[in-house]
């Protein structure tokens, strides 16, 4: 029996955060009305000419810096020539022959801690195309021109990539470089970011590819993994037939999880690629570099091998915070405040992250703040509130989230625990006495009965006993029975 | 008013309207006139911009009369249609853009504008520019006013034309492999291709994006150097428009002549006059020389050894950017669209089959085939490196002289229909011109003498960005002959309009 290893390579098209388009000065703002955002540049129209925006170059210079690829001093531009109705030029213009960055590599924290060596092979810049639009007009397709133009850099990675969870971390990873570099806005249902995969199999072992397919146009993490998995599921299904696999284009379709052909290649397409005489080369100045690696932020490794140093995380902990560089904004403010990394990270995993999530709000905007829950996990931590107690606080804080102050929650919820032995010796005298037989069987060894008085004494403090406190105190209070 | 002229140099018409003689607007009418009557017959312009002539014209004159008016204030002047012309048919000589109304301003028709220029009109030209005769029009052939079953040359022929003709003392052309020097040699006539990137390529319709080149025509050096100042510097809206200084063109406009060093050295290419069949053209040339010799130009044999490759090399890298640069007309978002298109493929096949004509078909297929896969190599790759060869001989030869004289078309006009079924014959008729469009080089056409009634033309060629010592050599040539000055005897005496 075979087994077989998957190889993956992505190509992700990042769409750069400027403010106008790539090689126009039409504007890039997302949602307006179609084609009101197409100049003469983008509509095509006879005469007119690209000019290179310069704030892209500036933002592929800064990722090039990041991945510690090599830049490319003189990066040119090619036309790709083909004919579709949202490609107004009937060429794209991209970066053929000489991209702007060249190799590079990242280390790829995975959730369970391993991290891996992924090379990435260049990176690109190209303007995006129109859009077609075929439902709203019957027999007719309507054209969008807002989109053309718009400046993307394209991510290439070697097959580095092994399963389909590591193709997703792998986009993850890109989804937070991109915004830690603040270059793109991250929007996946904006269209923001969208990747293609090249999946393949072989047997492990083996030293040659397999024959790839293609899956285009994939912009959610879920869809990647899931339209990845179905790949693979195909592939192995042909080829354990006897089959082959086909090299081909493929489609995938969330609604019914699966992925299609789209086109074959086996007549390959000819862009009859050639340098694009409008544009000259670029050059990149020493300068430029020097000045964009002095203003590189900290990158998500750093900051993942900082999270495991300084403060002691998990690697899953690391890994999940650094997924996001606004959570780690909060992270870290609120460890400032509450001096407990490991806590405070539990709490925005855990709690704060499903609120969140539930409320379909970014982590920047939450209405929790960093300081409420500082408040909260330092009346934890001196006793003021049980864990079980603090989980309520959060849910009120949740409700009302502008007005309360974590300790005026707590008093108007009643939940200061009891740490007057005095009250408590009271409680634990009176459950005694209304458990006799329990009482005797623990006397007698069953030491399990132990813990329902434990919980009788809880719920007669209504839950603001110290449960080690309780047990403490029947523990001695049996010893005198 | 004065009786105006049709062959008046632009200064003599800057001085009747700055001492009123004739205003601004009888001015233009008297070009319009002379298009109305002369142009059915030689079909040098596709459009007549009468409106907006009138109104730049009444303008101009309120400038003249407050004082404000500038070396072109009034000048009448006309824009080969590959200009785009905001709210005015720009057709590029195509059924596809026959119904272009361009929504936007060319760079050089903003500035002839602002310099005070009064538009007539938009002249005929080949086809998207590819031609070197002007029959490759969808708006017909052009006359060639010094014998009307000639061809006036190509691709700017209606401008040349309308020049010769006297309908206008100035027009704007662009050379790509010739396309201002061949028409203004066959129409005896001035025509300046100037260094590649002076003049901004924004809203000029793109035919082969590094070579073309927006220029001037008109009667003399004088006249075009005031047109050229105008038009020519850097443009950000084209990435390839240079940013060097454009002083030295101003101070010619303005008559500040640069002086030319003693001893001042031309070469003589001997791969093109070798090429020349024609005795009676080499001896136009030898008296050319001998009357520089004159003004103290010494004269040296130089070799260019890789001239007999330029056409080659031309027609692969001018075909190949023009494969991609025409594939914007698929008949969606404007120009000609084919009636009710069953799908997709169909709109495409039939409205480009139908807006093209068969020298655009023939450049696109060619173009399209050396950049494919497995010809890109052995076509395209091969002519760049050619090229550069060309443009590394040109530099090679211009350490040891500072300009270069010759032919600038291998014969005289030819008649219509001559060489329109031959393709490879057309081409050879670029054989001078096309190697200065590859290394990028200023190159101007001054009429030199005539053959068989027909204009002949010397070809001057300098390095780059070396305008004004082109000119000004060309200019010293003019003040010792009138070439420049004869005018065809048959189109001002046919109808005699504004005749003194």
């Amino acid at each position: 029996m075979t087994t077989w290893e998957t190889v993956i390579g992505l190509e992700i098209h990042v769409q750069l955060a400027t403010r106008s388009k790539i090689f126009s000065g039409a504007s890039t703002a997302f949602g307006a009305e179609p084609n009101s955002q197409a100049c003469p540049v983008d509509l095509a129209l006879p005469g007119a000419l690209p000019v290179l925006n310069e704030a892209a170059v500036r933002m592929a210079v800064t990722f090039g810096l990041a991945i510690g690829a090599e830049i490319n001093r003189a990066p040119t531009f090619d036309r790709k020539n083909y004919f579709y109705p949202d490609l107004p030029k009937g060429y794209q213009i991209t970066q053929f022959a000489e991209p702007i960055v060249g190799r590079g590599s990242i280390l790829l924290p995975l959730q369970d801690g391993e991290v891996r060596h992924i090379g990435i092979t260049r990176a690109h810049l190209e303007e995006d195309a129109g859009k077609s639009l075929h439902e709203e007009y019957s027999g007719l397709t309507g054209i969008d021109l807002n989109r053309a133009g718009m400046p993307l850099l394209e991510i290439v990675s070697e097959p580095d990539l092994r399963s389909a969870a590591e193709a997703t971390a792998y986009f993850r990873y890109f989804h937070a470089l991109v915004r830690y570099l603040r270059i793109c806005d991250g929007k996946l249902n904006e269209g923001s970011m969208r990747c293609d995969a090249n999946v393949s199999l072989r047997p492990r072992g083996q030293e040659t590819f397999g024959e790839r397919t293609e899956i285009k146009n994939l912009n959610s993490f879920r869809f990647l993994e899931r339209a990845i998995k179905h790949e693979i599921d195909r592939q192995q299904d042909l080829l354990e037939a006897g089959h082959e696999v086909v090299r081909e284009t493929r489609l995938y379709d969330s609604e019914s999880d699966e992925t299609r052909s789209m086109r074959s290649k086996e007549y390959s397409d000819d862009y009859r690629y050639f340098p694009e005489p409008d544009l000259l080369p670029v050059r990149i100045e020493e300068s430029l570099i020097q000045e964009l690696s002095q203003t590189l932020p900290e990158l998500p490794e750093q900051k993942y091998q900082r999270y495991l140093d300084k403060f002691q995380l998990s690697a899953n902990q690391a890994a999940w915070l650094i997924n996001d560089p606004d959570t780690t904004v909060f992270f870290e403010s609120l460890t400032k405040l509450s001096g407990e990394p490991r806590e405070s990270a539990n709490w925005i995993m855990g709690n704060l992250s499903a609120f969140l999530n539930k409320q379909e709000l970014g982590i920047s905007r939450s209405p929790i703040t960093p300081e409420q829950l500082a408040a909260l996990i330092a009346r934890t931590r001196d006793g003021t509130i049980s864990k079980n107690a603090a989980n309520r606080v959060f849910d009120r804080l949740c409700q009302k989230p502008d007005t309360s102050d974590v300790d005026s929650v707590i008093s108007e919820l009643g939940l200061e625990q009891i740490n007057d032995a005095g009250e408590l010796d009271r409680i634990v005298q009176q459950v005694l006495a209304e458990n006799p037989e329990q009482v005797s069987q623990v006397k007698s060894g069953k030491e399990k009965v132990l813990g329902y008085l434990i919980g009788q004494v809880m719920q007669a403090s209504q839950g603001k006993a110290n449960p080690k406190q309780v047990a403490d105190l029947l523990k001695s209070a049996l010893e005198r029975v | 008013m004065k009786p105006l002229k049709p062959f008046q140099s632009v200064a003599h018409i800057r001085k009747g309207l700055l001492s009123g003689d004739f205003s601004a607007v009888e001015l233009a009418g008297f070009f319009l006139q002379r298009i109305q009557h002369l142009d059915p017959e030689l079909n040098s312009f596709i459009t007549v911009t009468h409106d907006t002539a009138l109104k730049q014209a009444e303008q101009a004159d309120r400038q003249l009369r407050s004082g404000s008016a500038e070396l072109l204030t009034g000048i009448p002047l006309a824009h080969k249609d590959i200009f785009l012309t905001e709210g005015i048919k720009t057709s590029c000589g195509s059924r596809m853009l026959n119904n272009f109304i361009a929504p936007y301003q060319s760079t050089v028709a903003a500035r002839t504008a602002e310099a005070g220029c009064v538009m007539l009109g938009k002249t005929n030209m080949d086809e998207f520019a590819m031609g070197s005769s002007n029959e490759n029009s969808y708006f017909g052939a052009v006359k060639n006013p010094w014998k009307p079953d000639c061809v006036p040359g190509g691709s700017s022929g209606g401008s040349a034309a309308a020049v010769a003709a006297g309908l206008t003392p100035l027009a704007t052309g662009t050379d790509t492999g010739g396309s201002i020097r061949q028409p203004a040699a066959f129409c005896g006539l001035t025509g300046l291709k100037p260094t590649y990137g002076r003049v901004s390529r924004y809203g000029m319709v793109a035919f082969a994006s590094s070579l073309d080149q927006g220029g001037a025509i008109g009667h003399s050096v004088e006249d075009i150097s005031l047109l050229l100042a105008a038009m020519a510097g850097f443009d950000p809206a084209d990435s390839t428009s240079s940013q060097k200084s454009c002083e030295s063109l101003q101070a010619f406009a303005r008559g500040e002549y640069p002086a030319l060093e003693d001893g001042l050295k031309i070469g003589l290419p001997r791969e093109y006059f070798n090429a020349l069949t024609d005795t009676g053209m080499d001896e136009l040339f030898q008296q050319a020389r001998r009357t520089l010799e004159q003004t103290g130009v010494e004269f040296v044999d130089i070799s260019l050894p890789s001239t007999s490759a330029a056409v080659a090399v031309y027609y692969v890298i001018a075909s190949a950017e023009a494969s991609t640069n025409l594939s914007r007309y698929d008949g969606v978002r404007y120009g000609h669209r084919c009636d009710s298109p069953v799908d997709l493929e169909d709109l495409y096949r039939r409205s480009r089959g139908e807006g093209f004509g068969s020298e655009v078909k023939r450049r696109i297929l060619t173009g399209t085939y050396t950049l494919s896969v497995g010809y890109y190599d052995a076509y395209y790759v091969k002519a760049q490196k050619v090229r550069r060869l060309i443009r590394d001989e040109f530099n090679q030869v211009f350490q040891e002289v500072d300009a270069i004289l010759a032919p600038t078309t291998p014969s005289v006009a030819f008649p219509i229909g001559q060489l329109s079924d031959d393709p490879i014959q057309m081409y050879q008729q670029d054989a001078f011109t096309t190697p200065a469009s590859l290394a990028g080089l200023p190159a101007l056409s001054v009429p030199c003498g005539f053959l068989q009634q027909l204009p002949v033309g010397l070809q001057l060629i300098g390095p780059h960005f070396s305008e004004p010592l082109v000119m000004e050599v060309a200019r010293r040539y003019q003040t010792h002959t009138d070439w420049h000055l004869q005018h065809p005897a048959s189109i001002a005496g046919v109808t005699g309009i504004g005749e003194a």
